[in-house]
């Protein structure tokens, strides 16, 4: 296999250079506080995870709902095709996020101190 | 410097586009979607890899190029534009100096194909976006990309092979 001697070393060190962010990003988690709504890169509204709430993000045409229980947040319903957000699952480490890439949305869990107010909407 | 294109690129550089274009509609009505965005296979890229060995370094620039801006007109919108645009001149420009070092065949080229793609992909989105949280998606991106890459360059190589058999 020596025609594929580099190759090896190639994918080798892509396959630990992964294995490196993930244990980085796996080791400096640590509890989220809040979860940060941003749309099209403008801050639409910050939600405490400890508090349950069902929230209708753009609440138009496009559309994520996003819901908060029990500590954990997720995207239940989504106007997207690809529901991709849905799909992500439930988030609540610091860092950790849904994108919904049709609707430019990001939920983004932001740990530390908690917002002065339950819910900040634009 | 600058010579005209002989009937016979014209019709190569025909060919290869519409065939890219035909395996990244394949690979759109094929209903996969991972839980992360951007995980895929890549069949369009078994052409630029072919290119990049068989034709030359402009055609497969031009066939990626022209791939993205067609199926763009014809599928996409500005977002998802810039989006592709971002994976496939990264992953060109990654896989042409793969190419040129000599040292990798098809397959690790394709490997290096398909993850650059991914990290250019992640690296506009997280420019788009304006959020660097992105970074999380990386690891799974490099992996899906190196293993996607693997079977496009395995492919691709295969059939590198053949058609230079079959050309002489």
């Amino acid at each position: 296999m020596k025609r594929y001697k580099y190759d090896t070393i190639f994918v080798m060190a892509v396959i630990l250079a992964a294995a490196l962010i993930w244990l980085f990003s796996y080791l400096t988690r640590s509890e989220g506080a809040y979860v940060r709504v941003t749309v099209n890169g403008e801050l639409y509204g910050e939600y405490p995870l400890n508090t349950d709430t069902k929230v209708n993000i753009g609440g138009g045409d496009s559309y994520n709902i996003l819901i908060i229980q029990g500590g954990e947040a997720w995207i239940d319903e989504a106007s997207c095709p690809d529901k991709l957000c849905i799909k992500q699952g439930k988030i609540r480490y610091d860092g950790q996020s849904v994108i919904c890439l049709p609707n430019k949305m990001v939920a983004e869990v932001i740990g530390g101190k908690k917002p002065e107010f339950d819910a900040v909407v634009k | 410097m600058k010579k005209k294109l002989t009937g016979k690129q014209i019709a190569e550089y025909g060919l290869m586009t519409a065939l890219a274009m035909v395996l990244s509609y394949i690979e759109y009505l094929i209903p996969f979607s991972a839980a992360v965005p951007g995980v895929k296979l890549g069949l369009a890229n078994i052409v630029v890899v072919f290119a990049l060995y068989r034709l030359g370094v402009p055609q497969a620039f031009v066939i990626s190029l022209l791939r993205v801006v067609l199926m763009t007109f014809m599928f996409g919108n500005a977002f998802a534009f810039i989006y592709s645009l971002s994976g496939a001149v990264l992953s060109l420009c990654v896989m042409l100096l793969m190419r040129r070092t000599g040292r990798f065949s098809p397959v690790g080229v394709g490997a290096g194909g398909g993850v650059s793609h991914n990290i250019g992909q992640i690296l506009c989105a997280m420019l788009l976006l304006e959020t660097k949280r992105l970074i999380y998606y990386l690891p799974i991106l490099l992996i899906s990309g190196a293993a996607a890459g693997l079977v496009i360059g395995f492919t691709g190589g295969i059939v590198i092979e053949r058609l230079a058999k079959e050309q002489k």
